[in-house]
C-alpha cells in the first residue's frame, strides 16, 4: 500500500536513500559518541540529586520546612521551564558571564542543564516510591531501635528504590533523547551532524540514520525495563502465595 | 519479531507522513511550470496578486538591511528599502512596477529559504549564496553581490596574529548550519578541532563572544557588522582569497517560478545602468578593505 501511493519513488529518493544512509552514517556515528558520553555522565548525577531530593522532600515536622520549600520549588520549577530554555540559558548565558572559574565548555554547560530538568522529574520517581513503602515499615524499624537515618537508609529506601526501577528508566531513555537538545549550543552532535548533512544535499536520510542510532540504544533498555517489571510482579506473586 | 515491531511501526509512520507532503509539493510545482512568460507587472506569477512578496530572516542586519526596526523586525526594517540588500530587492521591485509600498516584506529563516517545497515568498534576499546543491531544490537569481568569506576573532586571543588560512588549522572555528562558511571550513581551511556549528548566525556571534569558538567564518560584509556592533574588541582576522570561480548571492525562487527570468531581467538591467554599482558603493563600500589571508 505505502509503496504504490503516490509520490512514493520521492520519498524513498529523500528519505530512504541507502547510499546517503551509508556516506552520512560514519560521521553521525562517530557524533553519536558525544550523545553517549553526555547521558552517560548525567544520569550517574541525576540518579544522586534527586534522591537527595526525593529524601529532602520526605523530611518530617515543622523543622524540616525549608528543606522541604527548597526541595518543591526546585521541582516545581525545573519541571515546568522547556529543556531547551535552560541549555539556551545556561550554555551561552552562563559563559557569556567572563568569569574566571566558570567553564567554556558547552557540553559542560549541556550536561549541567540536562541534570538539572532530570533531577527534578527523577526526584518525584523517588519520592513516589518513598511514600508506597508502608509506615508501618518505619515504624517497625524504629521500635527495633534504629533511629530515623537508619530506618531511612536500610528499611525504607531498599525497597522504595526497587520498586521504581522502571520508571527511573524511563526516565533514562528520555534523557538519552534529550541529549540531542545540546547541539543548540553548537556541539556536533548526532542530531546536529545529520542536520548538517541534510543542509548540504536536501536529502533527509541522515535523520534517518541518526534515528536509527537513538532506537537501537533505547529499544534494548525499553525490552530490558519490561523483563525488570515481569521479574517483579513474579516476585510479589510468588511472596504473597508463600 | 517483537524487536522488530517497534522499528517497523516507526518506519511505516515516516512513509505515510512523507508520501503526503511528497505528493502536494509535486501538485503544486506543475501548477507553475504552466505561469505566464511575459514580465507585464499583471502577468508575473505572484504568491499573492497585487503585492510584491519579499522574504529574509529576522534579526534583518545591516549592511544588509537597514531602518528603525518597527515589530515584527527587529536592529532594521526591511520594508525602509535601506541597507544594500534591502534597497537592491526595492530597486528590483521598482522594474517588476511594484512601488515601495506595493511590497509585502515576511520573515522566513535562512535555513527554511532554500529548502525543497513550495514557498511563501516571490523572492527571498538573505545573502543566499549559489551552490550546484541548492540550484537543484530552488531557483536562483544571477548574482547580485560577488562575496567573499571572511574570519573574525577577539583582538585578545592567539588567533588574532594568523596571516594565512594555514594559520587558523589549530583554533576552534564556527559558522552558522547549512551556510557556505561551513562548507569553507571543512573544504578549504580544514581545522583539526571540529568546528562549532550553530543553528543561528547570533548564536554563533554569542559563542565568539562567549569565548567558545577562537573565529567565526562570516561573508565579510556581516563580519564588519560583527565587529562594528555586535562583539566588543573583536576584528576581521582577515578575507579569504577568491579561488576559482567567485561566490555570490542570488535571490532565490520557488524551483520552475517564471518570475526567475523577471527577476534576472530587472537584475540584469540594474547592472547595465550602473545602479546596482551605486547601491554596492552606498552601502558595502567599506568592505573592499580586509587584509587577504594567503
Amino acid at each position: 500500500m505505502i509503496t504504490n501511493a503516490p509520490g512514493w519513488s520521492e520519498v524513498r529518493r529523500t528519505f530512504f536513500d541507502w547510499g546517503q544512509f551509508k556516506a552520512s552514517m560514519p560521521e553521525i556515528a562517530r557524533a553519536f559518541l558525544l550523545n553517549v558520553k553526555i547521558f552517560l555522565i548525567a544520569e550517574v548525577f541525576i540518579l544522586v540529586f534527586a534522591l537527595l531530593i526525593a529524601v529532602m522532600r520526605s523530611l518530617p515536622g515543622p523543622a524540616f520546612f525549608p528543606l522541604r520549600a527548597i526541595a518543591i520549588v526546585y521541582a516545581d520549577f525545573f519541571r515546568g521551564v522547556p529543556t531547551i530554555l535552560v541549555i539556551a540559558v545556561l550554555g551561552f548565558g552562563a559563559p557569556g558571564l567572563q568569569l574566571q572559574s566558570v567553564p567554556l565548555s558547552t557540553t559542560f554547560w549541556g550536561i549541567v542543564s540536562l541534570v538539572l530538568v532530570y533531577t527534578a522529574y527523577v526526584s518525584e520517581v523517588y519520592r513516589a516510591g518513598i511514600e508506597s513503602v508502608h509506615p508501618s515499615q518505619e515504624a517497625a524499624a524504629r521500635s527495633l531501635g534504629l533511629n530515623r537515618w537508619q530506618s531511612l537508609r536500610f528499611v525504607v529506601l531498599p525497597q522504595a528504590v526497587r520498586r521504581v526501577v522502571p520508571p527511573l528508566l524511563n526516565d533514562f531513555i528520555g534523557l538519552q533523547k534529550d541529549t540531542a537538545l545540546v547541539g543548540v549550543l553548537g556541539s556536533v552532535e548526532a542530531f546536529k551532524q545529520s542536520q548538517i548533512d541534510t543542509a548540504a544535499t536536501f536529502n533527509y536520510t541522515p535523520y534517518l540514520a541518526a534515528a536509527v542510532l537513538f532506537v537501537a540504544l533505547t529499544i534494548p533498555l525499553a525490552r530490558f525495563t519490561d523483563w525488570l517489571i515481569a521479574r517483579d510482579r513474579r516476585r510479589r506473586q510468588t511472596a504473597r502465595v508463600a | 519479531m517483537a524487536r522488530l515491531g517497534p522499528f517497523a511501526i516507526l518506519v511505516a509512520l515516516l512513509a505515510f507522513l512523507a508520501a503526503g507532503c511528497g505528493g502536494s509539493s509535486g501538485s503544486s510545482a506543475s501548477g507553475t511550470t504552466t505561469a505566464a512568460a511575459s514580465c507585464d507587472k499583471g502577468d508575473l506569477n505572484l504568491v499573492k496578486s497585487g503585492t510584491l512578496t519579499v522574504g529574509t530572516d529576522n534579526p534583518a542586519y545591516p549592511p544588509w538591511f537597514g531602518g528603525d526596526p518597527k515589530s515584527p523586525w527587529k536592529v532594521s526594517y526591511p520594508p525602509s528599502g535601506e541597507g544594500f540588500e534591502g534597497a537592491v530587492a526595492t530597486a528590483v521591485a521598482k522594474k517588476l512596477g511594484f512601488a515601495k509600498n506595493e511590497m509585502t516584506w515576511i520573515v522566513v529563516p535562512f535555513n527554511t529559504s532554500f529548502a525543497p517545497g513550495p514557498k511563501k515568498f516571490d523572492f527571498n534576499i538573505n545573502e543566499i549564496s549559489y551552490t550546484p546543491a541548492r540550484a537543484k531544490v530552488v531557483d536562483f537569481s544571477s548574482s547580485y553581490y560577488d562575496v567573499n568569506q571572511s574570519v573574525v576573532g577577539l583582538k585578545s586571543q592567539p588567533i588574532a596574529k594568523a596571516t594565512s588560512t594555514a594559520d587558523l588549522k589549530p583554533y576552534k572555528l564556527g559558522a552558522q548550519l547549512g551556510t557556505t562558511s561551513y562548507d569553507y571550513i571543512v573544504k578549504t581551511i580544514k581545522p583539526s578541532q571540529k568546528p562549532a556549528v550553530f543553528d543561528t548566525n547570533d548564536a554563533a556571534v554569542q559563542a565568539l563572544k562567549n569565548k567558545q569558538i577562537d573565529g567565526l567564518v562570516v561573508d565579510l560584509p556581516t563580519a564588519f557588522y560583527v565587529t562594528a556592533a555586535q562583539v566588543p574588541n573583536s576584528a576581521i582576522i582577515g578575507q579569504f582569497p577568491t579561488s576559482g570561480t567567485p561566490e555570490h548571492f542570488g535571490m532565490v525562487l520557488q524551483k520552475g517560478n517564471s518570475l526567475t527570468k523577471c527577476v534576472d531581467d530587472a537584475l540584469a538591467q540594474l547592472r547595465s545602468s550602473g545602479q546596482l554599482a551605486q547601491i554596492q558603493q552606498k552601502w558595502l563600500a567599506k568592505a573592499a578593505g580586509a587584509p587577504v589571508l594567503k
